[in-house]
């Protein structure tokens, strides 16, 4: 037998419950551009639908400082407090 | 009276002997192929005829099989314990076998030797029957040499030794130990559990990694860096387990953990670096004393292979990052092609053929440091040829144009960085009528890539550039501005390596430089 140690951080991930489904798009929207280019030209888009069709949810307006960086705890945090949904692009 | 470590051991008939004891005891650690310790073995054999109805008279042999062939060898039916762990030898840390501990309390000695000193011997001897009111045991002493050296203990054979020190109560390793099946293939292992890039690792061992960590002084659980995209806590301990995956020598990790701390930064930003489909990677520039102590290659192939700190160290940090922060190709690594870099990309600065100041003292570091500087880069090392240019303004205008090629040579007012790595006949070219500055190189690289706004806009040969209806926004006087390649000299680095034949520069392309990408990041290598 051979004993090696573990070159990885150990970390085991937290497992989530994910939010129960209402079936229905209330309250506050956030929409979050991550700053890739044209990603603002889809979510304004995305937001006019949005409001034509649900003109009862209030949406609002995010964007990370730069799409190579991971997003900023406060942002998550602000977003977090304000919101009941978030749409966020990963990539392009 | 020195205390000693207390031991439970067993004979190598099963029965169990603990120390302390409640009898005076006398401990001999021995190993059967030492020829002093077939010497001494007789001698305690005839203190246990003497001695044993009142004291423990315990031989200790460092093997089972060693023990069973010194018990026929000798004719010997004093107690044989075995230490085949050597976790005892190892806690009692002597040199040299024979080892003699006489402790008349049962606890503590009063007498401690090593190898063979007849008087030594005598000596002890004497002590016992006058501590017991016994004769002492008959010993023919003329028959034995005045001394003989002894042999060096088992448990200091260096890979014993290492797992010895990674098994002890103080050791510092705190990783998962991972035990891998004798069946299984410690190799394929390692490739089913993801740790490698796509080559073999050498298996991170508690005694290499041991060795590894001799490397540094700094405490193996340090936590240098907060490694993306998990965040992974990498201590030194992690970075040097990673080090031995990749074949580094322990020489090296001051090295490694200087790159893993550059690249963590918020400046350098390892997450975008490794998630960007365009593909970058770290490249690594040693300077500084380093370099010729661990026999870092600035010379000739020093962008390729053969040079084991330039690979291992660029794969060490590489390997870190997928292991300790979890960027794997498919995962959060989203590149579209990669590229060699994410392998491995190290290499050191020759100084000593630059007329330049090294890259390190350029940064504000001083000659006698030991500095690793970090560039994200997407491309490269892409070969500049030039065998024909003999004037200095000539060369310097074809490393140039070799540079326009960085993302598109359409492109222009790039704000982005460029390594330029400079061969030593391009260099003597530049230095054929005297002095020729970084600053000239640079200015000279930005006169001769000037081209015309106009040449930038998107046409039918290619859409890239400034969009048409940009374009057509701008007077003719502005399409025809001249603009040069790099957004502001800044971004061209230099520095000088390859060997004194060939008229082969070459040249790292960046990735998104700055605040919104990724900036070079220099960190000074502890001093070992």
């Amino acid at each position: 037998m051979t004993v090696i140690l573990d070159p990885t951080d150990e970390a085991v991930p937290v497992s989530r419950q994910i939010t129960p489904r209402s079936g229905q798009v209330s309250g506050v929207v956030g929409l979050m551009d991550i700053r890739k280019p044209r990603g603002d030209v889809l979510l304004d888009e995305l937001e006019r639908l949005m409001g034509e069709r649900m003109p009862d949810i209030e949406i609002r307006r995010y964007a990370k400082p730069t799409f190579t960086k991971p997003c900023p705890d406060d942002l998550r945090a602000q977003m977090k407090a304000e919101c009941d949904f978030v749409i966020e692009g990963l990539a392009d | 009276m020195t205390e000693v470590p207390g031991f439970e051991l067993q004979d190598l008939d099963g029965a169990s002997h603990a120390f302390p004891s409640v009898r005076p005891t006398l401990l001999c650690f021995v190993k059967e192929d030492c020829a002093t310790c077939n010497l001494a073995v007789p001698l305690v054999q005839a203190m246990h005829s003497a001695f044993g109805e009142s004291v423990n008279i315990w031989m200790i042999s460092q093997t089972r099989d060693g023990g069973l062939i010194l018990k026929d060898r000798h004719g010997l039916t004093l107690p044989i314990l075995e230490d085949t762990t050597l976790k005892t030898s190892f806690v009692f840390y002597f040199d040299i076998v024979p080892a003699i501990y006489w402790c008349p309390d049962g606890a503590s000695a009063a007498t401690m030797f090593e190898g063979f000193v007849k008087s030594e011997w005598q000596d002890l001897n004497t002590d016992i029957s006058a501590a017991l009111e016994l004769a002492p045991a008959q010993i023919d002493w003329d028959s034995l040499p005045d001394w003989r050296p002894g042999c060096g203990s088992k448990h200091l054979d260096p890979d014993i030794h290492d797992r010895l020190q990674a098994e002890a109560d103080d050791s510092p390793i705190r990783a998962r130990k991972i035990e891998v099946a004798s069946a299984d293939d410690v190799a394929e292992f390692m490739f089913d559990q993801g740790f490698s890039d796509g080559l073999p690792l050498v298996p991170p061992t508690p005694e290499r990694v041991m060795r590894m960590l001799s490397g540094t002084r700094r405490d193996a659980q340090e936590v240098i860096a907060q490694m993306p995209p998990n965040m992974g806590e990498a201590t030194i301990e992690k970075v040097a387990i990673n080090a031995v995956m990749a074949g580094c020598k322990p020489e090296y990790l001051p090295v490694v953990i200087a790159a893993i701390e550059a690249v963590c930064t918020d400046e350098f930003n390892i997450h975008g670096v490794m998630a960007t489909t365009m593909g970058a990677s770290p490249v690594l520039v040693v300077n500084g004393p380093i370099r010729e102590r661990i026999g870092m290659n600035s010379g000739l192939g020093a962008l390729g292979s053969g040079n084991r700190a330039n690979a291992t160290i660029g794969r060490a940090v590489r390997l870190a990052i997928r292991n300790i922060g979890g960027a794997k190709p498919g995962g959060t690594d989203r590149s579209t092609l990669g590229n060699p870099m994410k392998i491995t990309m190290c290499f050191a600065e020759w100084e000593e053929r630059s007329p330049w100041a090294p890259l390190h003292v350029e940064r504000g570091f001083k000659a006698e440091d030991s500095v690793v500087t970090a560039f994200a880069m997407t491309s490269g090392p892409v070969n500049i040829v030039d065998q024909e240019s003999r004037a200095p303004d000539e060369i310097a205008g074809s490393l140039a144009l070799g540079l326009e090629a960085l993302f598109l040579p359409k492109y222009h007012m790039m704000p982005v960085d460029t390594l330029l790595v400079v061969c030593p006949e391009h260099i003597d070219t530049l230095l054929k009528d005297g002095e020729y500055e970084k600053s000239r190189l640079r200015d000279r690289i930005q006169e001769v890539t000037k081209r015309p706004l106009r040449d930038m806009v998107a046409d039918d040969v290619s859409g890239a550039g400034m969009t048409r209806d940009a374009a057509a926004k701008l007077s003719a006087e502005q399409l025809d501005k001249q603009v040069p390649k790099f957004a502001s000299s800044d971004y061209i680095h230099m520095v000088v390596a390859g060997s004194d034949a060939g008229k082969f520069s070459s040249a790292f392309h960046g990735w998104v430089t700055g605040a919104m990408g990724s900036q070079s990041v220099s960190r000074k290598i502890e001093d070992i």
